[in-house]
């Protein structure tokens, strides 16, 4: 905030007593201001030399051969074939779990929803989850998935892991992507004689695609960069092979052998290298962990950009 | 104009009903998650604690409950929780809480708008890759100016946990402090204060309970991080409050025994059951603090 | 709608109204209330609960057919909440209870009944807001999306009913060119009368306007104003309104209400000119507000 009277000059006698004081305070309130600048930038810079960083170390490694091959013990030799299509097909399942399932949720708390002690529950329920640490979603997997409804230590126990994980984070975008329109629109609708589901369908999801989409996004590069769920549900950290593939070139041509097959994924393929000793898996890390960046921020950013869009878009 | 058909209308009505009832499952799936979790904790961790002697846990100075001769002082494992937190804490909580201030009362609204997104992409970043830069950037780099730190220390991984944590304390902090009414503020401004002053006196006092809701957030979210702490702070429970030490965090214990083999039921999967119960109580606590602080805050508001 | 003196006594929007006294309009017999025009809703005994807080306190009252009905009356007084129940939008919110029954004439069918689908209720009425609601899509599809509600879907049927909708509501010639165009880059009057076009495209029998002009400007009010006059010769029209000029101007029956409770109902001019009660009285001349 600037005053406008930051650059005027005063009069020699107009604040006899107080003046030392009002300049000590102009002086302390400039002092922080610059603080504040230097620590804001220098938090943001602390990321950025973290980054650059990684990009010295790592860019290097980033080849096609490095994309398409698997790991191996001879570091040079390795690569993140495995990784990337397990991350790949895990978030195809954490997507049709966690999408349809919260984008429900969220319509149904946001519309439908009588405020009673359910709800409250429900609400509360919600958001003592968003803060339920990774890990634990991991053992849940583990022990549920895993073993109680014998799914094995596969991507179909690892993307439903995933899926409750960010379960939340799409609810609670889609319920504020709601809340962003107007109670007069609804009542427009229902004026004209629209069930809740029609004003739902024909109105609410309409104007708030931006906003859930947003949610979507954001919630998906957060699953991505999860490792501790998977490590606890047995992510093998050593695959030298693929997944059987969905399609196939007989009857019935759609193939869901691959749901149950054991995996790794980019994250815990860095876990590994840096595990390792030796610059040269290090070196394997910080390529892994510069793709993952690059995915993270890219998402990130898009997400950033739509809702500016979306907003920008729909003035109410 | 003749009213619609009553097929069409009776249609409407059956889709309404089938739709409610769809969407009432995605309400019930969250509460089914949160089910599943406190079962799986409960049932898996039963045979561990119905072994083990209450005593022990709180008695015995090392955690070893895969040795031969097991230990079960849990305490091995909190004192590393506790340091790494508090190690993070020390960065996160005053410089989150400057920043927030800052944001809050001093800078321009376009900067805060161009800082706000960037500083939460600090919470996006992978932790795994946060890991990588807790022991292979930060500990080289401590090293030069204190020769004698390990490989593995709690305080590195601590640092970067800090950093990781900052967007938690800013961004609800300085919504916090946004919320608090012009009105208190011109009040002092009135009396001739000046911005720091108004923002100590009338702003950070008027938004405590927001603040405060964020640093128990905060140390939630420290508490529950894993990655940082297995890859940087050390994978061997020791019992010590020293941070230029390394040590395993209760979550950092989970992850070296599921790097393992683990059959179901035996003792290192029962084991990190129990203290995957652990971790499921203490942020819960904090969680639930947090929220009833927000409550406050916003019912004061 | 006749009455003893010779002059006719159409509501004209150029005659202003005064506080108290009013020009060539003094000596309207306050006996002769009104020539039997046919109810169009017929309200009796209607009670109205928020949670346990009464809002409505047993107001009987008969809308007449094809003619403007103004309710009037302080903030809080209930007039808004007494429209919002004939077309029962109280319903879609928790905690709200009528009392008492609305008949909607020529059937007779109590809108309050047991049974009673508030949905096909809110098909016969059409609602206009007290700030421009347009949905955020094309006007056409403003207008259009009451028709599809009700089943219509063929191209040519749907262009035929928005045409006419738009003209009735007086804004057909300054979109004509541009249907498909965002409505939110209309003006505010257009606007309004875009949510005009929108509720009587479906040909509802009532159409309620909640405080119409009140975010308008004096030039957008007086053309809603006319618009409403010449609506009237087709449907019925509940509007409610503070002010009190705006009443004065385009109904016929006028409904004093403070309170939650009716206090006076008649024909315009004689509410106006010669108040039976004394708190009608007060509040039309602006003794309280």
């Amino acid at each position: 905030m600037r005053f406008a009277g930051d650059s005027i000059v005063l009069p020699e006698h107009f604040l006899e007593h107080q003046k030392g004081r009002a300049l000590r305070r102009k002086a302390i309130d400039r002092w922080f201001g610059r603080l504040g600048l230097i620590l804001t930038l220098g938090t943001l810079g602390v990321l950025a030399i973290l980054l650059l960083n990684l990009a010295a170390n790592g860019l290097f490694r980033i080849d096609w051969h490095f994309l398409t091959s698997f790991p191996s013990r001879r570091a040079a030799e390795a690569g993140v074939l495995s990784a990337w299509v397990g991350t790949a097909l895990l978030m195809l399942v954490t997507a049709s779990l966690a999408i349809p399932l919260g984008v429900a949720a969220g319509i149904y708390l946001e519309e439908y929803a009588p405020k009673n002690k359910w709800t409250d529950f429900v609400e509360i329920n919600i958001a003592n989850l968003a803060g339920v640490p990774s890990i634990l979603y991991g053992l849940m997997a583990l022990g549920l998935f895993v073993y109680k409804f014998r799914f094995g230590q596969s991507i179909l126990a690892g993307g439903m892991a995933l899926g409750c994980l960010v379960l939340p984070i799409v609810i609670v975008s889609t319920r504020e992507a709601l809340r962003t329109i107007p109670a007069m629109i609804r009542e427009a609708a229902f004026a004209l004689g629209a069930t809740r589901w029609q004003a739902v369908w024909h109105h609410l999801l309409p104007y708030s695609t931006g906003g859930i989409a947003t949610g979507v996004i954001l919630s998906m590069s957060r699953a991505i960069g999860e490792s501790s769920p998977l490590i606890t549900i047995g992510a093998l950290t050593f695959i030298a092979f693929l997944p059987p593939p969905a399609l196939l070139d007989h009857a019935p041509y759609v193939s869901f052998e691959w749901v149950f097959s054991p995996f790794t994924a980019l994250p815990i393929q860095m876990f590994n290298w840096v595990s390792r000793p030796g610059e040269e898996f290090q070196a394997n890390a910080a390529a892994a962990g510069l793709l993952l960046m690059v995915i993270t921020l890219g998402m990130n950013g898009a997400a950033i950009l739509l809702r500016r869009h979306a907003q920008r878009n729909i003035k109410w | 104009m003749p009213l619609p058909q009553e097929s069409s209308r009776r249609l409407d009505k059956a889709v309404e009903r089938i739709m409610v009832w769809v969407l009432r499952l995605g309400g019930w799936a969250s509460v089914l998650v949160t089910f599943g979790i406190v079962i799986t904790l409960i049932t898996e961790s039963e045979p561990f604690f119905s072994k083990v002697p209450f005593r022990r846990l709180i008695t015995d100075k090392m955690w070893t409950p895969l040795f031969a001769d097991p230990q079960y002082g849990i305490s091995a494992l909190l004192a590393g929780t506790l340091v790494t937190t508090g190690v993070a804490l020390l960065v996160a909580v005053p410089l989150g809480t400057i920043l927030a201030i800052y944001l809050s009362e001093f800078a321009p609204v376009r900067l805060r708008e161009l800082v706000k997104p960037m500083l939460e992409l600090l919470s996006a970043v992978p932790t795994v890759v946060y890991g990588y830069f807790a022991l292979l950037t930060l500990t080289p780099l401590l090293q030069k100016i204190y020769p004698d730190l390990p490989q593995f220390s709690m305080l590195s991984a601590g640092l970067i946990m800090g950093i990781m944590i900052i967007p938690y304390v800013t961004s609800l902090g300085e919504d916090s402090m946004r919320s608090v009414p012009m009105l208190l503020r011109e009040g002092a401004f009135a009396l001739g204060d000046g911005k720091l002053g108004v923002a100590l006196r009338v702003v950070f006092p008027g938004a405590f309970s927001g603040l405060a809701a964020a640093y128990v957030l905060a140390i939630s979210r420290a508490v529950g991080e894993t990655m940082i702490v297995a890859i940087a702070a050390g994978l061997q429970p020791k019992l010590t409050f020293n941070p230029l030490d390394s040590a395993a965090t209760v979550t950092a214990f989970i992850v070296q025994v599921s790097l393992g083999d683990l059959p179901h039921g035996s003792i290192g999967y029962q084991s990190i059951f129990a203290a995957g119960a652990v971790l499921f109580l203490m942020t819960l606590g904090f969680n639930l603090a947090g929220h009833a602080l927000r409550r406050r805050f916003h019912r004061a508001a | 709608m006749v009455s003893t003196q010779p002059q006719p006594l159409s509501p004209a929007k150029n005659e202003p109204l005064p506080g108290i006294s009013l020009g060539g309009r003094t000596n309207v017999d306050p006996a002769e209330d009104k020539k039997p025009v046919p109810a169009k809703v017929q309200i009796q005994e209607l009670s109205f609960f928020y949670g346990t807080h009464q809002v409505l306190r047993s107001v009987t009252l008969e809308v007449p057919k094809d003619q403007v009905t103004a309710l009037i009356g302080p903030s809080g007084c209930g007039k808004t909440t007494l429209l919002r129940c004939l077309n029962r939008m109280h319903d879609l919110y928790p905690g709200n209870r009528y009392e008492g029954s609305v008949k909607l004439q020529p059937e007779g069918i109590d809108i309050l009944g047991p049974g009673m689908d508030p949905i096909q209720v809110r098909m016969r009425f059409g609602m206009v807001f007290q700030k421009p609601n347009p949905f955020p899509k094309s006007i056409y599809e403003n207008v259009a999306y009451g028709l599809r509600l009700q089943g219509m879907s063929k191209r040519r049927e749907l262009d035929e009913r928005v045409e006419k909708a738009l003209r009735e509501a007086a804004l057909w010639d300054e979109v004509k060119s541009r249907l498909h165009g965002l409505a939110h880059n209309l003006s505010g009057g257009q606007q309004q009368r875009l949510c005009i076009a929108r509720a009587i495209a479906t040909d509802p029998d009532v159409v309620l306007f909640d405080e119409p002009t009140s975010a308008l400007d004096p030039i957008a009010t007086s053309k809603i104003e006319e618009l409403i006059v010449e609506l009237k010769k087709r449907v019925t029209v509940v509007i409610v309104t503070h002010n009190l000029q705006q009443a004065g101007r385009i109904s016929d029956m006028t409904a004093f209400m403070y309170l939650g409770e009716l206090i006076e109902f008649g024909e315009t001019n004689r509410v106006f000119t010669n108040p039976a009660k004394p708190q009608t009285e007060d509040y039309i001349s602006g003794r309280f507000g």
